[in-house]
């Protein structure tokens, strides 16, 4: 038996599948992952993320830890309450411990990292908070649910009521507010707009049913993988890990080097790879006829004996065909070729990201 | 909770087998193996023509989730195939033992049936996981 979100009865009274993952019983789709993705693209789903690890930083201390652990700069967001960055914590020779997006509380800051990574995460977060006047707080007492489609926002306000309105209506991307314990973000992992709310557990279930009752689908983690795979948005574990550089994960723009006496964990290692030059990095594939890329298939590039790697792959439902993220050698074409089930497939090489806001980019 | 027809045969592997009436055998996959996959959205059928041995790979079904290789429950010719699945691989979903079916074969040992699963045997097996 694994961890049980506060959702975990709602999703099985909904039909739930519940799988394992990452050591919590999530549910992987309602009866069709492919309704559940379209609902989204189209209309609006729900997704409880609450597996997910909430930590909040606090204390006088806690820009400077932060600019040190993450490879983008918190300073950005000074002046700038309630917003929030895209970044990864880096080890000392450059790989990614994990992705994570960090908002800014003003004062202090709170960061969601992979449930999967969660105790290595705090383990090298207090290792590196030793140094800083900060105190990390885990909030496992919150739920978070991420609404997602074009219709979210307008649900969710259906939902919250007149006292809400103004404050989502005055959201930007990447923007968040807080009342209470409810934290509401437009942020999402799906290429559509959107929000994530954390809201204390016993809240959660009440909410969940609400926004059911508004008519926004219940999607498990098979759409979330399907839709932030079309969006082009990586997945720990897949398209970066320890001993992968973001510089090879399209991670780069997630990267400030500016200024340059700001020493974050693993520069050094990432300058000495930028000087040296990068062997691969990360592009989309696309496979227009029958067959579906997966992960850890080949990948053939021409001119080079050097191959590279599916991270992830799926049969895209927005649009009718394959899709994938892939790590291959810096000098890959517009083509290339992937090894199916021993026969080699031609398959056209594009920019890691397929469909934003409904429309396909490919 | 999925269904096992009890007039079928069955393999460990999830495929269900059919005597029809003319002698040929069709295959499909079990209601049970089509739920696990999820929505189906590629099926890899049989060349009509070809010659299969029981247990031989004799195509692939692939779900969003996953790819999973078909072996034939017996051994013979290919006779039939579902072509319809080409347009509408979700009919593996929605129909697995009638519109669902993957292809027919003519049995080159119809004894070889009698070493397949009945239904309750597939029951009891895939109740275990």
């Amino acid at each position: 038996m694994g961890n049980k979100t506060a959702l975990y009865d709602a999703h099985v009274a909904m039909g739930g599948k519940m799988v394992d993952f990452g050591g919590w019983d999530m549910p992987l789709h309602y009866g069709s992952q492919l309704d559940e993705h379209h609902k989204v693209r189209k209309e609006a789903g729900m997704f409880d993320v609450s597996h997910m690890t909430v930590v909040d930083i606090d204390g006088a201390g806690a820009t400077d830890y932060l600019r040190k652990l993450v490879a983008n700069d918190v300073a950005k967001l000074a002046g700038n309450p309630g917003k929030a960055l895209y970044t990864g914590m880096l080890n000392e020779k450059g790989g990614v411990v994990d992705d994570l997006i960090v908002y800014f509380r003003d004062p202090g800051y709170r960061v969601v990292v992979n449930c999967a990574t969660r105790e290595k995460d705090l383990a090298w977060m207090n290792q590196q908070a030793q140094d800083f006047d900060v105190t990390l707080t885990e909030r496992p007492n919150l739920a978070m649910v991420a609404i997602q489609g074009p219709l979210a926002l307008e649900k969710v306000k259906e939902v919250l009521g007149i006292d809400w309105t103004a404050a989502i209506d005055g959201l930007k991307i990447f923007q968040s507010f807080a009342r209470g314990d409810w934290f509401i973000a437009r942020t999402g992992y799906t290429g559509e707009d959107g929000l994530e709310i954390m809201l204390a557990n016993e809240d959660a279930s009440g909410f969940w049913q609400a926004l059911a009752d508004a008519g926004v689908a219940p999607c498990g983690l098979g759409a979330r993988d399907t839709l932030r795979l079309e969006a082009g948005m990586n997945l720990y574990g897949h398209e970066m890990d320890d001993d992968t550089s973001p510089l090879e994960a399209n991670m780069g723009w997630t990267i400030s080097w500016e200024p340059a006496s700001r020493d974050f964990i693993g520069r050094e290692a990432l300058e000495a790879q930028k000087q040296a030059g990068v062997e691969n990095k990360l592009v989309g594939l696309v496979l227009e006829e029958r067959g579906v890329l997966r992960a850890g298939q080949s990948v053939v590039v021409d001119g080079t004996e050097r191959q590279g790697i599916i991270t992830s792959g799926t049969f895209s439902p927005t649009l009718g065909y394959s899709i994938a993220m892939a790590r291959v050698p810096v000098s890959v074409g517009d083509t290339a070729q992937v090894e199916i089930r021993k026969k080699l497939v031609p398959v056209r090489v594009v920019k890691p990201s397929f469909v934003r806001n409904g429309k396909s980019l490919v | 909770m999925s269904e096992i027809r009890s007039e079928l045969k069955y393999a460990s592997s999830h495929e269900w087998a059919r005597l029809e009436e003319d002698g040929t055998v069709t295959v499909g996959i079990s209601d049970h193996a089509q739920d696990a996959l999820g929505d189906v959205v590629y099926v890899e059928t049989p060349e009509v023509g070809a010659t299969l041995s029981a247990g031989e790979e004799a195509g692939v079904v692939e779900s969003v989730k996953a790819a999973s290789d078909i072996y034939s429950p017996i051994s013979g010719e290919v006779v039939a195939v579902n072509e319809a699945l080409e347009d509408e691989p979700e009919t593996v979903n929605s129909s697995p033992y009638d519109d669902g079916w993957f292809y027919r074969i003519k049995p080159s040992d119809e004894s070889e049936l009698d070493k397949l699963l009945d239904a309750e045997a597939y029951k009891a097996e895939s109740d275990e996981g």
